[in-house]
């Protein structure tokens, strides 16, 4: 390990255990918003992980959240928690890697829409479920667990993501997905298996929204489709993700933390426009920060070096 | 002639795209350490060739076969692994890398693979066999055009293949780069690598090639050393009508 990755992980490790003592706090607001931000930078990031260097455009995060959210909410009365939460995982790994299987192979919008078709596909296919077998559209989720629990949970599930990004920047894997995003018929011809490399990388984003959304079932005790397998949930994490930057591990990061609170203010003041504003914070995306905040920070840090020198 | 063991063998190989036949039946053998050129008019099939043996298109009849095991039929990257490494008619860079990192891709997924300062050491070698070591980390978008072209070529030794495809590797070069990139061929050829190249640019094709296939409208038309090819009416008439054979 070189100096300057020990640096960044004593850096990261100190505001994670600052970010650990939030709860202590004892003020629900708070602890409310943290389970949010929470939440959000473990799927952006995740997110990233898979779109960052691919530049495929995933949607498919409310599919792999809601999938996660209706195996607990099916299976609590029945089956200890920790064990869903497992399967939740397992099941978004390989829904993950049927949906790559069958459409990575396809690039650019016909991935976008496949991906936000998925979710209303699930959406429905969960409905008509609950319709025919029996039992109502609503499902109570009933735990002892407290938002303090979740946000520990979603930090630590943090950690884990992030770990799982700095091992995979530095592996044979992460190299290949850099090569693939820049040109794939060039990583073909190199002898990357360009199939297997997205589809491994799709599957850890999967199986991370999928296990948020088991994470936050207990949440929202009453859980019904149309909540769990929200489309405005893809969109705010690719929003979001876009907005850091996806070029750093880091980048969502400091796009989530900022848009959340944004988010909060107006979902408190207006809450009927959160749609228009959250297109509004598209546009000026697109327009302002085309590489994310992170990314227009590190191109005036070059221009200020480049003009000290 | 050359006449070490055969490296990669191409059998009746034929591609049709609807109702037109790129490639028909073609035969033709590379062996070890020969430098093969394919050669022929535009439109006559030549890079249609290439990217048969590079696993970019499928066959439609045919067998390609690379040290006796068939390769055709399987994906690039499979091809790539085998040891078939090529350039392509057009530079393709890895933009958002650096010079050393394009090479890299090479080193570490190719046919021969490395990994870490192994695979960033052989990178070095490569660049400064092709010349432009000076430039390991500069950006891709500051190279100029032979500066890519090399960097290309130098992504693809890094796999260290058994046999690698240069497809119009001098085009667009200037008199002065071309006599440059003449030279760099030559120096692979005397390491004894195999190559196959499409060209136009007669020179190189006279002075690097043991063996010709010359190939018109899909076909291979002739078969030789550069000499007797370049002699033959069937090929004058390929390349410059009737009146002139």
């Amino acid at each position: 390990m070189t100096s300057r990755e020990t640096r960044t992980l004593v850096i990261a490790v100190i505001l994670f255990g600052l970010a650990a003592l939030l709860p202590f706090s004892g003020n629900g607001y708070y602890i409310s918003i943290g389970v949010t931000i929470a939440m959000y930078v473990v799927l952006s990031t995740s997110w990233a992980l898979f779109s960052g260097p691919t530049h495929y455009i995933s949607l498919a995060t409310a599919a792999f959240y809601g999938l996660g959210t209706m195996i607990v909410a099916t299976g609590i009365e029945m089956v200890p928690y920790v064990v869903l939460l497992l399967i939740s995982a397992v099941a978004g790994a390989v829904m993950a890697a049927l949906v790559g299987l069958a459409t990575l192979r396809l690039s650019g919008v016909y991935f976008v829409i496949f991906t936000l078709g998925l979710a209303e596909m699930i959406r429905q296919l969960v409905s008509w479920l609950q319709n025919n077998l029996g039992g109502s559209r609503g499902l109570y989720v009933l735990t002892d667990l407290t938002e303090e629990h979740i946000y520990w949970e979603l930090l630590a599930l943090a950690g884990f993501v992030f770990l799982i990004g700095w091992w995979i920047g530095r592996s044979r894997l992460g190299f290949a997905m850099r090569i693939i995003g820049n040109d794939e018929t060039v990583a073909a011809h190199c002898g990357i298996n360009t199939a297997r490399s997205k589809i491994l990388l799709f599957m850890v984003s999967g199986m991370v929204a999928a296990l948020v959304g088991a994470l936050l079932a207990p949440r929202w005790t009453y859980i019904e489709p149309n909540i769990a397998f929200s489309p405005l949930l893809s969109f705010e994490v690719v929003i979001m993700a876009l907005l850091g930057g996806t070029k750093r591990l880091w980048g969502p990061l400091v796009g989530v933390i900022p848009f959340t609170i944004l988010l909060e203010v107006i979902e408190a003041n207006y809450p009927s426009q959160t749609i228009l504003v959250l297109g509004i914070a598209f546009l000026l995306i697109v327009y302002l920060v085309p590489h994310g905040v992170v990314g227009r920070l590190e191109q005036s840090f070059a221009k200020f070096r480049k003009g000290g020198n | 002639m050359a006449s070490g063991k055969t490296v990669l063998s191409v059998r009746g190989v034929t591609k049709q795209f609807g109702g037109l036949t790129a490639v028909d039946h073609v035969d033709f053998d590379v062996h070890e350490h020969e430098v093969v050129g394919i050669i022929g008019p535009n439109g006559s099939g030549k890079t249609t060739m290439m990217n048969l043996i590079s696993g970019a298109l499928k066959l439609t009849a045919g067998q390609i076969t690379l040290q006796g095991s068939r390769i055709s039929g399987l994906s690039a990257q499979d091809i790539n692994r085998r040891g078939v490494s090529r350039t392509f008619q057009l530079v393709k860079m890895l933009p958002t890398l650096t010079v050393i990192e394009n090479v890299m891709a090479g080193a570490v997924f190719g046919h021969k693979r490395r990994w870490g300062y192994e695979a960033e050491d052989f990178a070095h070698q490569m660049l400064n066999k092709v010349g432009i070591d000076s430039l390991a980390n500069a950006p891709v978008s500051s190279l100029t055009y032979i500066d890519q072209k090399r960097l290309e070529l130098a992504r693809c030794l890094a796999s260290e293949p058994e046999i690698l495809l240069l497809d119009e590797w001098l085009a667009g070069l200037n008199p002065t780069e071309l006599t440059t990139g003449i030279e760099l061929i030559k120096t692979l050829r005397s390491e004894g690598r195999t190559v196959i190249l499409v060209e136009h640019v007669m020179d190189a094709i006279r002075s690097l090639c043991d063996n010709c296939v010359v190939m018109n409208t899909g076909q291979k038309i002739a078969q030789g050393s550069p000499a007797k090819v370049l002699s033959d009416p069937e090929v004058i008439r390929a390349y410059l009508g009737d009146d002139d054979a």
